[in-house]
């Protein structure tokens, strides 16, 4: 520390007028590469549309997530389930009450909102099958269903924190990787789901998936593993049974 | 008359450069965070920009499967990223990497 020597700011300088100077050129160079790709381009679209009968859902996004690159997906949710990993093991957080009760107002406001984004974050879910929509956006809002109840201060029962986040937790990870061997058995290759099964086979994956990336989101706001200990628990009866 | 993919392709990567450049000339982590948001972001808007060129109303679906993929991975990186950018503060008192010159007066 200390006060900064001369020569070392102005290399400091230096070195941000190179690197401006050669992100200017990656941009030129980017752009050139933008103007001559061709206004037209079918890309992967008729092959995903062709399959799609054989993919067990309607909208192709969906398929080309849950079917044909789910690969990428059950990547996406180890990669989830690595980044909790990795925020569970830094240190413990102490949700619910007990810094201020929540406001009579905001108490009601959350018990009227949680229901409607349980109930929402369902119907998205069940719509990913043919039209836009599905797991993370189901995921998303069920997480957020759990931020706002973080944030709000209503009373959760902390046996939430033990048993069922980490079931939801690794109910994703576990469910996919199940799924994406189940064909292997039959004598298929990884993820290549049968025909006549394949649609029954994305529902289970996507609602395993929704609650894990919802307890995820929760625990990744949250920044800490939940404390499950109870040194203060709060009155039974009082924990919000829509939470998940 | 240029195509219309094109401005949201331009768009894109101007964002992708601005916020690689802010990325290596910030030593602030949480700017070095927000930046490489700004970086995926652009390359998000770049995909999607890319993948209205299959036809008019149906993009190509691939592209947007891979955003989806790719918005939810940024989210738990930058999650992970920021906690252990409070552990650096909360353990050092700064909010930089340790051989980074004071900032402070550097900027």
């Amino acid at each position: 520390m200390g006060p900064v020597q001369a020569p070392d700011r102005g290399r400091r300088w230096g070195l941000r007028y190179c690197c401006g100077t050669l992100l200017c050129l990656v941009w030129g160079m980017l752009v050139l590469a933008l103007f001559e790709l061709p206004d037209q381009w079918p890309g992967l679209l008729p092959q995903a549309r062709a399959q799609l009968a054989r993919s067990g859902v309607e909208h192709p996004v969906t398929a080309v997530l849950l079917n044909f690159r789910s690969y990428d997906t059950l990547l996406e949710v180890l990669v989830l389930f690595l980044a909790v990993l990795g925020v569970w093991s830094l240190g413990f957080i102490e949700p619910g009450p007990g810094r201020s009760p929540a406001g009579p107002l905001l108490a009601a406001l959350v018990r009227l909102l949680l229901p409607v984004l349980v109930l929402a974050s369902t119907y998205l879910l069940v719509r990913g099958t043919y039209g836009p929509g599905g797991a993370f956006q189901a995921g998303a809002l069920l997480g957020t269903a759990g931020v706002l109840l973080l944030l709000s201060d209503v009373p959760i029962s902390r046996a939430w924190f033990a048993l069922p986040l980490k079931v939801a937790l690794t109910g994703g990870p576990v469910v996919f990787l199940a799924v994406a061997t189940f064909p292997s058995l039959r004598g298929g290759a990884l993820l290549q789901y049968p025909v006549e099964l394949a649609g029954a086979l994305i529902l289970l994956v996507e609602v395993a998936a929704t609650l894990s990336i919802a307890a995820a989101l929760f625990v990744l706001f949250a920044g800490g593993r939940p404390q499950e200990a109870t040194p203060a628990l709060p009155p039974a009866g009082d924990d919000n049974g829509e939470e998940v | 008359m240029p195509p219309s993919f094109l401005l949201y392709a331009l768009v894109g990567v101007t964002l992708l450069v601005l916020g690689l450049y802010a990325a290596i000339s910030h030593a602030h982590l949480g700017r070095k965070i927000l930046a490489v948001n700004v970086m995926g972001s652009g390359v998000f808007l770049l995909f999607l920009a890319l993948a209205v060129r299959s036809g008019a109303g149906s993009p190509d679906p691939v592209p947007q499967a891979m955003v989806l993929t790719g918005i939810v991975v940024a989210v738990c990186a930058t999650a992970l990223a920021l906690i252990l950018a409070c552990r650096i503060q909360a353990m050092t008192g700064r909010a930089y990497l340790a051989g980074e010159e004071d900032p402070e007066i550097s900027s």
